[in-house]
């Protein structure tokens, strides 16, 4: 009898241990797979580039920051990071603007042709870029817009309108009709009651909208690329110009992709949990 | 909820509606016009009919490039779904650890385009990349500028690193939605762990994976810049998809009224991906009871 308890004790644990640790194990090599590759960036640009093309190694052995210094003192390099920073501010905040009363609109009204509309909005957040380089080219030619920075803002807000008004719908069904109509009787004025209460009430969803608009624009290249030659370059256009280039140097171009890195790296804590949703378009 | 009938709402949507009016419909005018012309060059232009569309729908380069897209499309999907569930079934549930899993679980999704496409460059090479380095140790002849398969299965990895995380962050959030009632109910009808899977956990994941899919079908469906800095669509054109096809036909040949007539193509499947994924969000909606 105490031999069968004992040998159901050890079957039950040894059913229980493997399960919890293959998860474990799987979990820790997928995230040794997505930072192995960053490690990777990140390692190279501590390095010389003598060092990284002179001899195979898993760490820096001399590691410096020479790399980032050339970055950051060249300024045909860092006007690439303060190219990118201005268009992708402005285009935030243009989304962000014309998105909100639309997104309240969609929200709390029916309204002839709303889901039309809410339907083709979703269409230009599917566009392929690549569709649209072209026209984009010749339009901002022709009304002389080509290379500024607000050819590039107009341009993202082809994807970053639509998908700030589909998240911000998400976030502001969930808000109470009562809200509304209680301000309204209170004698609010519909301009004070969506920036002095609504706008408080949703603002993770602000956040999470504003958020995915910077790193849509900031992750793009295609159409700032095409759009841009000299005065309002980006960042990722100057590093494929080196990549291009023969003579390549290795440590200055992995200390400018760790650079591009750094502006997601930081806030991405804070949005944690609405990644999922921003993605999902406010849907999840 | 139930919402208002008001027309007035159109005065809140129409700074929108003006702003991707143009950024969208005058562009997209624009490829229309000239889908439809042909040009001898000094900005002349004659009406070309419908002479573009027969050419782009006959030519084996443009096919080329659409089973080489819907070939990929698929591989990524096959690999990246499964894998993104087993992931978020992995997860820790709550605490310390399940933040951080998320946090570097999404840490590649912010990453440029452009620099994911640095990274593997680099790390595929067998001089200084990790990757390219320890295959040529195990002995494989591994050279992805050359060879047509290693080309394919650097992209494919290089696309599972990159987006892989989406899918199971989605999963995930649909995982965390379920009470916590059902696991119990399940564990007094001992049900076996694939039971748990396939009666509870799949059924209610269902909304999510749907989006995960057609998201991921959508944005493969349209990937540009990776592959560009990896392979620039090479060896020959092997992993030109559809996308490298058109940029390349658009900007670099400037062959308007081909590339053209291959945009509007192009933009009809998105369209008719965008409307299964609308009426797939707007029954989500209806069955949430909103």
């Amino acid at each position: 009898m105490a031999a069968t308890t004992e040998t159901y004790a050890a079957t039950t644990r040894a059913r229980a241990l493997p399960r919890v640790q293959t998860r474990h194990v799987v979990m820790v090599a997928y995230l040794l797979f997505m930072l192995i590759p960053i490690y990777w960036l990140l390692k190279m640009s501590l390095q010389t580039n003598q060092e990284i093309l002179g001899g195979f190694t898993l760490w820096p052995q001399q590691p410096t920051l020479d790399n980032y210094r050339v970055i950051l003192t060249d300024a045909s390099w860092y006007m690439g990071y303060v190219n990118s920073i201005t268009y992708v501010v402005m285009n935030t905040i243009l989304s962000l603007s014309v998105a909100l009363p639309a997104a309240y609109a969609f929200s709390r009204y029916r309204f002839l042709g709303d889901k039309h509309l809410f339907f083709w909005l979703l269409t230009n957040r599917m566009a392929p870029p690549a569709v649209f380089a072209l026209p984009f080219f010749q339009l901002y030619s022709s009304v002389g817009l080509f290379d500024t920075h607000i050819a590039v803002a107009l341009a993202h807000t082809l994807f970053n309108v639509p998908l700030a008004v589909w998240i911000l719908e998400g976030f502001m069904r969930g808000v109470p009709k009562e809200i509304d109509e209680t301000a309204y009787i209170d004698g609010y004025s519909f301009p004070r009651f969506f920036v002095k209460i609504f706008m408080p009430l949703i603002a993770s969803g602000i956040g999470v909208a504003a958020f995915f608009c910077f790193m849509f624009s900031w992750v793009e290249l295609l159409l700032s690329r095409t759009l841009t030659a000299v005065n309002a370059q980006p960042i990722a256009s100057i590093m494929t110009r080196t990549v291009s280039a023969s003579g390549l140097d290795w440590g200055v171009l992995c200390a400018a992709g760790v650079l591009t890195i750094v502006p997601g790296a930081l806030v991405i804590y804070f949005v944690r949990n609405y990644i999922a949703k921003g993605f999902a378009l406010g849907r999840v | 909820m139930d919402k208002v009938q008001n027309n007035k709402a159109w005065f809140l949507v129409l700074p929108v509606l003006v702003l991707v009016a143009f950024s969208a419909v005058i562009p997209l005018m624009t490829v229309v016009n000239y889908a439809v012309q042909d040009t001898f060059g000094n900005n002349v232009f004659f009406w070309h009919g419908l002479g573009w569309f027969e050419d782009v729908l006959t030519d084996s380069r443009v096919h080329g490039a659409l089973g080489r897209q819907l070939m990929f499309s698929g591989i990524i999907l096959a690999i990246q779904i499964p894998l993104g569930i087993a992931i978020a079934l992995c997860m820790p549930k709550r605490g310390f650890w399940a933040s951080v899993c998320l946090v570097l679980m999404a840490l590649p999704l912010l990453i440029p385009w452009n620099v994911v496409g640095t990274i593997w460059q680099i790390l595929g090479r067998t001089d200084i990349g990790l990757l390219g380095y320890v295959l040529s140790g195990l002995g494989i002849e591994w050279n992805y500028a050359r060879n047509a398969v290693h080309a394919w299965v650097i992209v494919v990895v290089m696309d599972v690193w990159h987006w892989t995380s989406l899918v199971a962050l989605l999963a995930y959030a649909g995982l965390q939605s379920i009470p916590q009632a059902y696991y119990q109910a399940a564990k007094i009808d001992q049900a076996s762990r694939w039971k748990v899977f396939r009666y509870i956990e799949l059924p209610k994941m269902q909304g999510v994976l749907l989006i995960a899919v057609l998201l991921r079908f959508m944005d493969s469906f349209m990937i540009y810049t990776e592959p560009f800095v990896v392979t620039g669509g090479g060896p020959g054109s092997a992993t030109s998809f559809l996308s490298i096809d058109l940029v390349k036909m658009a900007l670099g040949q400037f062959d308007l009224g081909p590339a053209a007539a291959f945009s509007l193509m192009y933009f009809l499947v998105i369209l008719l991906v965008s409307w299964v994924f609308y009426t797939v969000m707007t029954n989500l909606d209806k069955q949430e009871g909103k």
